[in-house]
């Protein structure tokens, strides 16, 4: 991934020091501090751009590397900020995010709990705004906030497989393999949004609109990081994907449905399509087995299973709400807006009518 | 101890899942009444039991909107 723009004093800090393949120790020293102060400034860790950019791109090296930092994914001092984001991250989330009444600890009982707070109606419908509503510029803006986790569809959620056993890592492993593709590559989700990408005259090049993206946008992908990279957290890790998994069949067929209305043909639509049928199929596997699986042979994580799948929803939904506010205001939701693609959708407006989904 | 063996055999399994689609495992064919392939494109599929979705004979968890109950 190419190098971004700073966002804020820690973030310029680690962009130096990556611009630069390592930076002086003193340099690299000098980030913790940077991140605490920071940490100590911040009214909102989840909307802190400067914040979140930071952690992102620390994270960034564990995923894709970032443009001429392959030797830093496991230098101590950008382990030790990285630490401290997490610990305040984590911090926020336990404080922020309203867990629901724990049920029984058997599967059944945890696939029906999941259920029952994944259908909770939370607030405005970006998908039925998308399905009927949305201009082309939007759509795009959409797509855009969902590359920064699309791009990567699956890894933060592939870090907890060897942390499972039995029939939660069965299950898990299981919608993984369907998510990376079954085996064949141009199957796999991440190119599949790739190619919609380009339909949509976007770059699919992972970052190339990192510099677009508001900072609950990378929270979302944090969050899911934070949970799969720790052991720990296994439970939360597990809770979130099962919960990403339980909100998407019905959301993507709207989107997918935006997407015609809006003219675009298979290339672009695949993508919604291919999640309204695999998702239907993952959510059943993701409710029972994985968290379901998962509390049964571990009872004690039940807590952290509802808590990160009521984080991932409740991050998400600040987003949403975000994205809503900004183009019902007829503002772009994104930091810098995109070029306009095609001159013949210049001139379309539309504004989201207030209302639940 | 007692083994855990149960065979090496990959039969299909039909998974009624509760207010839900039915999941298939493994080697199952699914064919229309004049044993026309339904196109797969992945190895474990969901049938609707609701009716009511966009994409039978798959699922497309409309169930979860309609109140649909299996018992």
């Amino acid at each position: 991934m190419r190098i971004p723009e700073s966002r804020g004093p820690a973030s310029a800090v680690l962009l130096d020091i990556l611009a630069t393949g390592g930076g002086s120790a003193p340099e690299r020293d000098s980030l913790r501090g940077s991140v605490d102060d920071a940490l100590a400034a911040t009214e909102d860790i989840f909307r802190d751009d400067d914040l979140q950019l930071t952690l992102f791109l620390l994270y960034q090296l564990g995923y894709g590397g970032v443009d001429g930092s392959d030797e830093l994914e496991w230098d101590l001092t950008l382990l030790g900020a990285r630490a401290a984001l997490e610990a305040a991250l984590e911090t926020a989330l336990r404080d922020r995010v309203p867990v629901p009444k724990r049920p029984e600890p058997n599967a059944e009982s945890v696939a029906t709990a999941l259920f029952s707070l994944t259908g909770q109606d939370s607030g405005p419908s970006l998908s039925r705004f998308v399905a009927k509503k949305a201009t082309d510029g939007q759509l795009r803006e959409l797509v855009v906030l969902k590359s920064v986790y699309a791009l990567k569809e699956a890894d933060p959620q592939s870090w907890a497989i060897p942390r499972l056993q039995g029939r939660a890592k069965a299950a898990l492993v299981e919608i993984l393999a369907d998510e990376y593709g079954g085996g064949r590559a141009k199957r796999m989700h991440s190119t599949i949004f790739a190619g919609a990408m380009t339909g949509l005259g976007l770059d699919s090049t992972d970052g190339a609109y990192l510099d677009s993206v508001p900072a609950l946008a990378l929270a979302s992908v944090n969050v899911m990081s934070l949970f799969g990279l720790h052991r720990r957290l296994r439970g939360a890790s597990v809770g979130l994907f099962a919960a990403y998994e339980m909100t998407s069949s019905l959301p993507n067929r709207q989107y997918g449905n935006g997407v015609r209305r809006l003219g675009y043909g298979d290339d672009v639509a695949w993508y919604f399509d291919e999640h309204v049928e695999a998702d239907a199929v993952h959510e059943q596997i993701a409710a029972r087995d994985m968290a379901g699986g998962l509390v049964e042979a571990e009872p004690h994580l039940l807590d952290d299973v509802l808590f990160g799948a009521a984080a991932g929803m409740t991050v998400d939904g600040w987003l949403g709400e975000d994205v809503f506010r900004a183009w019902s205001e007829g503002t772009s939701a994104l930091r810098r807006p995109l070029p306009v693609a095609a001159p013949a959708q210049a001139g379309q407006t539309s504004t989201p009518a207030t209302g639940s989904a | 101890m007692t083994s855990a063996y149960t065979g090496r055999d990959d039969d299909g399994e039909i998974v009624a899942c509760p207010d839900g689609p039915f999941l298939v495992r493994g080697n199952v064919e699914i064919v229309l009444p004049d044993g026309t392939p339904v196109p797969r494109t992945r190895r474990t599929v969901a049938l609707c039991r609701c009716g009511l979705s966009t994409i039978k004979p798959y699922c497309d968890g409309t169930h979860k909107v309609t109140g649909f109950r299996t018992g």
